[in-house]
C-alpha cells in the first residue's frame, strides 16, 4: 500500500495540509499569460518558483513552456526586487524580444512588498522597456487563494488592456478559463458553427498543443493578441466560463468599458453546454444550427444507450471549483452520484453551490472547499466508491483502494490526449462519457467470473 | 535569425562569439567568462571557469532554487523521515512525487512517507501575524497521525522573511514529543544562487541532527557509505545489486533509497566513497574529520568506471579475497554489456551530443558515450561550482562571495569517543605510493575534448544556438529543455530523472543505457516532420490524372 499510514478515522487538523488538491497563485499566472500571442510570462522571485511552474506545466501538457525569472538572491530578498525586476525586462526584450512581458508575482516578491505597477512604469521611464513593446503585471502571492486564482488575476491583467472607445465591433469576449488548449479551441468552433464572431482570452490553443515540424518558435501562432485584447472593450458583451477562473475579468470589462457579461458554469456536460449555447445565441441574436443540435442529440444518445452502466454508481472527484461544478452537474444528470468532492481552491460559495447540485442525491455527500486528498482518501475509506475523477495524484488511491480513476483536471503527468482531445461541448461529453464507461467496463471485464463474462454490453 | 554557415566552418571561437553577441555588453563580459573553450594555455594548466554564480534576471535558466535542492534531491528520497514543509502550499506541491528516486519500502511494517506532501499551506494571516504557531500544531498534527521517528521542517522564502524560528519550533518540538527527532533547514528558496546551496544546507543538517545517533551495530565486513547517489530510475539498486554481490556492505546511501536509521549508522562505515561531488564532497570531508573515515571518488555511470570502482574499493580494503571476488564479478557482468555493445556500437559511433546537467552528470555520463563511441562536443553543469570543472585543487583558492557566505559552515572536529582513524597515515602512504588516490576529483575539462566548449549555467537561447550551429545526435538536459528540442527534431533524454527509463548504473544500467540511446539516435520519427508534398517542387500541371 502506497497510502499505507492513511488512518480510516477522519482525523480534525487545523495547520496541517497533506496531499493537497491545489497548487499556488504564480503557476495559474503562467498559464494564462501563455495564452497570449508573443507573450513571455515572468515570474517575480526566486529561481524555483519559475522553474518548478515550468516543469509542471511541461509535464502536463508535453510542450517547450517558456518564462523568465527574476532569480532573487538574499540581497535582493532584504532590499527589494525592483533592480532585478528591471535588469529581467531589459534582458528579456534584448535576448528574446517578445511583443510583451506578463509578470506576475510570487510570495516573496509580495513578502516584501514590491510595488509592481510602479517597477513596471520605472521600466518604461529608464527604457528597459522598448518603444512599442509593453510589460502587464498580476499579483499572484502564493498564500492567498489557488493555482485557479492567479490564473483569474492574469486574466484580469488582460481584460486591463482594454482601452476606452466608443464603437462596438459586434465581437463576443469568451474568457475559457483553465481549460485545455483542445477545449479552447472547441468552445472556438462552437461559437463559429453558430456564427458569432469572438474574442477569446487567454488562448492556448496553437502555443501549448503545437505541431512538429522541424521548427522550434518560441512564440507560435497562437494566442490571443495584444490588439484583439485592447478591443475587447468594444464587444457587445463577454461571456465568462466559470466564475472562478473568468469572473473577475468579465466584471472589470462591465464595470470599467460596460461591456455586460454573463457568468456561466465552464461547458462541462448537457446542461451547462445547453447553457452556454444558448447564451451565446441569445447575445448574438442568432439561430442554433442543425449541426450543434445533431451533436447534442449524440450525446443525449450515448446517455440513453449507456445509462444502465451509469446509474447509481458513486463517484469521488477532486480538482478545481470551476470544473467540479460542471462534471458533479453532469454525474447527477446522467444519474451517477458524486459522494465525495474537494477543492484545495478556498470558497464558501463552491460548497454551497455543490450542495445545491448533490441535493437530491439518495446518499449522503461529503463536500469540502479548502480541502485536501488525505481527507478525499479517508472519506473514501469509509464510504467507498466505484469511480475516481481528477488529477494523476489521485492514482495512488486508485491503486491501494482498487478503484478505477477517471484522469481529468490538472496536472496529469503519466497519461496523453488531454491537450488533444476536448471535454467541453457536447462532443467533449461524449468524450467523458467514453472515458468513464471504458473505466467502469474494463473494471467489470476484470472482475467479472468466468460465466459472467460477456461479449455483448 | 536563421545561420547559414555550415557546422565544419564553425570555430569555438566564433561559437562563442556568436552565443555573446545578443546580450547587452555587461551580461555579455559576465557569461563570456562562464563559456570556455577547453585549449591547453601555455602553462598547460586547467584553464578556469566561472561557475556558481548569479543568473542574470529575465534569462530563461535551467537553475531552480535552494529548496529544491534541499527538499527535492537531498531530503526527498528518505522513506521514513516526514518531510514538512513550513510554506504557501506550491513548494510542497511541486516537489511532491516529481523526482524518479525510487523507494523500495514494500513490507508493509517498513514505514514509507514518500506519497505524503505535507503543508502548512501558510495563509496571507500566517505572513502578517507570523507562522510559528501554525507550524507547531501542523508538527504536533504530523506526530499524533504518523507517529513518525523524525520529522524534517523546511524553509520556503516568506518564512525567512517574516522571521519565523523554524529551528526554535523544532527543538521545542523535539523535547516535548520525546520520540521523535525533529528538526529543520533553513533552506528559503532565494539562498545561494542554485539548488547547490540547498544541498548543502540539507547535508549540513542531517550530519549535525542524524550521523551517529544511537543505532544498531554494523558488524558487516566492508562498509562503505554511498555519497551522492539519489536512486534515480533504480541507479541506487542496481549499484546495490552489485556491491552486494562483491561482498561490499552499502550501509548508507546519501540519499536514494534511504532510511533515518542508514544516516544514523553512515559513521560506522569503513570507506565513504562519493558518487556525486558537487552535492556532498563537504560530507565526505566531514565523515572523516569526524569519525575518521577516509573517503574516495567513484562513479557508476559506465561499465568500465564501475569497474573501475569497484576494483579502487577492494585495493581501499586490500584483502585478497575481495580484490579476488571483485575481479569474477566483474568477469561475470561484462559479457553482457559487451553483447550488447557489439550491438548497438555500429549505430551509435560517430554520433555527437551535449550535456548540460546537474553537478556531476554532465562528466559522469561521458564515460557511457565514451563506450557507445559518441562525441560530446559541449557540455556543462547547472549547479556546479569551479571545483567539478578544474579539480579539487581550486577549492583553497575559492573566495566566498555574498552568495555563498550566507550559506552556513559547519566546522567539525574528532569525536572524543567515535573518532577512530580507519586506515593510518603509514597505510594511507602505502596505498598511495600504488598511486591509489583519497579525495581525488579532477573535474570535467581533462575529460573534455580539446576545442569542445564548456558552458556553465547554460540557458534556453544558448542551448537554442548550440543546436543550431552543431546540429547534435543527441540533447542531454532537463525536462523544461525536452520539448524545445523535439520540436527542432534533435532526439532528447533527460539526465535529471531520465523520462522514464532506468537504471543507468552499473552493469545492467549501461546495457539499458545504450540500448536507449540506440533508440533515440536511430529513431525514424525525425523523419516524419516534413510532410511528403513539402518535398517535392510546385507541380505545374495540375489535376490531371496519370
Amino acid at each position: 500500500m502506497l497510502l499505507r499510514h492513511t488512518p480510516k478515522e477522519v482525523f480534525e487538523r487545523s495547520a496541517l495540509t497533506i496531499n493537497p488538491a491545489k497548487t499556488c497563485q504564480p503557476i495559474g499566472a503562467m498559464y494564462a499569460a501563455l495564452g497570449i500571442h508573443g507573450c513571455l510570462p515572468h515570474s517575480h522571485g526566486s529561481q524555483g518558483c519559475c522553474a518548478y511552474h515550468r516543469s509542471t506545466l511541461t509535464r502536463h501538457y508535453k510542450e517547450p513552456i517558456v518564462a523568465a525569472t527574476s532569480s532573487f538572491t538574499e540581497g535582493s530578498s532584504v532590499f527589494g526586487g525592483q533592480a532585478n525586476l528591471l535588469q529581467a525586462i531589459g534582458t528579456i526584450f534584448s535576448v528574446y524580444n517578445p511583443e510583451l512581458v506578463a509578470v506576475h508575482t510570487t510570495c516573496l516578491s509580495e513578502t516584501i512588498g514590491d510595488d509592481l505597477p510602479q517597477i513596471i512604469k520605472k521600466s518604461i521611464d529608464e527604457g528597459n522597456t522598448p518603444e512599442g513593446k509593453i510589460v502587464i503585471g498580476a499579483q499572484t502571492p502564493s498564500y492567498v487563494g489557488s493555482h485557479v486564482t492567479g490564473f483569474s488575476a492574469m486574466t484580469k491583467a488582460m481584460a486591463e488592456l482594454a482601452q476606452p472607445t466608443t464603437h462596438k465591433n459586434g465581437k463576443i469576449n469568451i474568457i475559457p478559463g483553465w481549460v485545455e488548449p483542445c477545449d479552447m479551441e472547441e468552445i472556438k468552433r462552437l461559437a463559429q458553427v453558430i456564427g458569432v464572431k469572438i474574442t477569446m482570452f487567454p488562448d492556448t490553443s496553437g502555443v501549448l498543443n503545437g505541431p512538429l515540424q522541424g521548427e522550434y518558435v518560441m512564440f507560435p501562432k497562437g494566442g490571443v493578441t495584444l490588439a484583439e485584447l485592447r478591443q475587447t472593450s468594444a464587444a457587445t458583451g463577454t461571456l465568462a466560463l466559470g466564475e472562478w477562473c473568468s469572473g473577475e475579468a468579465a466584471r472589470l470589462l462591465d464595470t470599467k468599458h460596460k461591456v455586460p457579461c454573463r457568468i456561466l458554469d465552464m461547458p462541462f456536460g448537457l446542461a451547462a453546454t445547453d447553457r452556454f449555447i444558448d447564451a451565446l445565441r441569445t447575445i448574438a441574436g442568432a439561430v442554433v444550427p442543425e449541426q450543434i443540435e445533431v451533436e447534442r442529440g449524440q450525446l443525449v444518445d450515448m446517455i440513453a444507450d449507456m445509462h444502465q452502466y451509469f446509474y447509481h454508481k458513486k463517484v469521488a472527484l477532486a480538482g478545481d471549483p470551476d470544473q467540479l461544478i460542471a462534471m458533479t452537474e453532469f454525474l447527477t444528470a446522467i444519474d451517477m452520484c458524486p459522494v465525495h468532492i474537494v477543492t484545495g481552491t478556498p470558497g464558501k460559495k463552491f460548497e454551497k453551490r455543490m450542495k445545491e447540485i448533490t441535493k437530491d442525491s439518495p446518499y449522503p455527500v461529503n463536500i469540502k472547499a479548502a480541502g485536501d486528498m488525505f481527507l478525499l482518501h479517508q472519506w473514501i475509506k469509509n464510504d467507498p466508491v466505484d469511480l475516481l475523477i481528477g488529477n494523476s495524484y489521485m492514482k495512488y488511491i486508485a491503486r491501494d483502494e482498487d478503484i478505477p480513476l477517471v484522469r481529468w483536471g490538472f496536472p496529469i503527468l503519466d497519461r496523453q490526449g488531454h491537450q488533444y482531445f476536448p471535454t467541453v461541448g457536447y462532443r467533449g461529453g461524449l468524450r467523458l462519457l467514453e472515458k468513464i464507461l471504458t473505466a467502469l467496463l474494463d473494471r467489470q471485464d476484470r472482475d467479472a467470473p468466468e460465466e459472467k463474462f460477456e461479449l455483448v454490453y | 535569425m536563421t545561420i547559414t554557415k555550415n557546422k565544419a566552418e564553425w570555430q569555438p571561437a566564433d561559437v562563442k562569439q556568436e552565443l555573446l553577441k545578443v546580450y547587452p555588453p555587461k551580461v555579455a563580459r559576465k557569461r563570456a567568462k562562464q563559456i570556455l573553450i577547453n585549449e591547453a594555455e601555455e602553462s598547460s594548466a586547467t584553464p578556469e571557469i566561472v561557475a556558481n554564480v548569479r543568473t542574470i534576471p529575465g534569462v530563461i535558466t535551467m537553475r531552480g532554487c535552494t529548496y529544491a535542492g534541499c527538499k527535492g534531491v537531498i531530503m526527498g528520497p528518505t522513506s521514513d523521515i516526514v518531510n514538512l514543509v513550513h510554506g504557501p502550499i506550491g513548494c510542497s506541491f511541486y516537489a511532491w512525487l516529481t523526482r524518479r528516486n525510487q523507494t523500495n519500502a514494500s513490507s508493509e511494517n517498513h514505514e514509507n512517507f514518500m506519497t505524503y506532501c505535507l503543508s502548512t499551506d501558510m495563509q496571507d494571516s500566517d505572513i502578517i501575524f507570523g507562522g510559528e504557531k501554525k507550524l507547531t500544531a501542523a508538527v504536533q498534527e504530523a506526530y499524533d497521525l504518523f507517529h513518525p521517528k523524525s520529522i524534517a521542517i523546511f524553509a520556503t522564502c516568506p518564512v525567512g522573511l517574516i522571521g519565523d524560528d523554524i529551528h526554535a519550533v523544532a527543538r521545542k518540538m523535539k523535547e516535548k514529543l520525546g520520540d521523535c527527532n525533529v528538526f529543520a533547514f533553513s533552506c528559503e528558496g532565494y539562498k545561494g544562487v542554485s539548488q547547490s546551496a540547498g544541498h548543502h544546507i540539507a547535508n549540513n543538517q542531517v550530519f549535525t541532527h542524524v550521523v551517529g545517533q544511537p543505532t544498531k551495530e554494523r558488524s558487516e565486513q566492508y562498509k562503505i557509505n554511498l555519497l551522492g547517489e539519489y536512486n534515480i530510475g533504480g541507479d541506487g539498486f542496481e549499484i546495490d545489486r552489485v556491491l552486494k554481490k562483491c561482498g561490499i556492505t552499502n550501509i548508507a546511501t546519501f540519499s536514494g533509497n534511504s532510511t533515518y536509521d542508514q544516516f544514523a549508522s553512515a559513521n560506522q562505515a569503513d570507506l565513504s566513497c562519493v558518487m556525486c561531488h558537487r552535492s556532498i564532497n563537504y560530507v565526505a570531508d566531514m565523515l572523516e574529520v569526524k569519525y575518521g573515515i577516509p573517503w574516495i571518488k567513484v562513479n557508476f555511470i559506465g561499465a568500465n568506471a564501475t569497474a573501475k570502482s569497484l576494483r579502487k574499493i577492494a585495493q581501499y580494503f586490500g584483502d585478497k579475497a575481495l580484490i579476488d571476488r571483485v575481479e569474477e564479478v566483474i568477469a561475470e557482468e561484462m559479457p553482457a554489456v559487451q553483447e550488447a555493445l557489439k550491438d548497438v556500437h555500429p549505430r551509435t559511433e560517430g554520433k555527437t551530443t551535449m550535456l548540460f546537467v546537474g553537478g556531476s552528470r554532465a562528466h559522469h555520463y561521458q564515460e557511457l558515450f565514451k563506450e557507445l563511441g559518441m562525441k560530446v562536443i559541449s557540455a556543462g553543469y547547472e549547479f556546479a561550482h569551479r571545483d567539478d570543472y578544474e579539480g579539487r585543487h581550486v577549492i583553497p583558492t575559492l573566495k566566498p562571495d555574498a552568495d555563498s557566505r550566507n550559506i552556513e559552515e559547519i566546522e567539525v572536529e574528532a569525536d572524543p569517543k567515535l573518532f577512530r582513524p580507519r586506515k593510518s597515515a603509514a597505510e594511507k602512504q602505502a596505498l598511495e605510493s600504488q598511486g591509489f588516490e583519497f579525495k581525488d576529483y579532477q573535474g570535467l575539462i581533462p575529460d573534455m575534448d580539446k576545442n569542445t566548449l564548456i558552458i556553465d549555467d547554460l540557458n534556453q537561447y544558448e542551448a537554442e544556438k548550440l543546436v543550431e550551429i552543431y546540429k547534435p545526435d543527441l540533447f542531454c538536459a532537463g525536462i523544461k529543455e525536452k520539448f524545445s528540442m523535439i520540436k527542432q527534431g534533435i532526439p532528447m533524454k533527460q539526465l535529471h530523472s531520465y523520462d522514464s527509463g532506468g537504471p543507468y548504473a552499473g552493469f545492467k544500467g549501461a546495457v539499458n543505457f545504450y540500448y536507449e540511446i540506440d533508440r533515440l539516435v536511430n529513431s525514424k520519427v525525425f523523419g516524419y516532420m516534413q510532410a511528403p508534398w513539402k518535398k517535392n517542387p510546385e507541380l505545374s500541371a495540375t489535376y490531371v490524372w496519370e
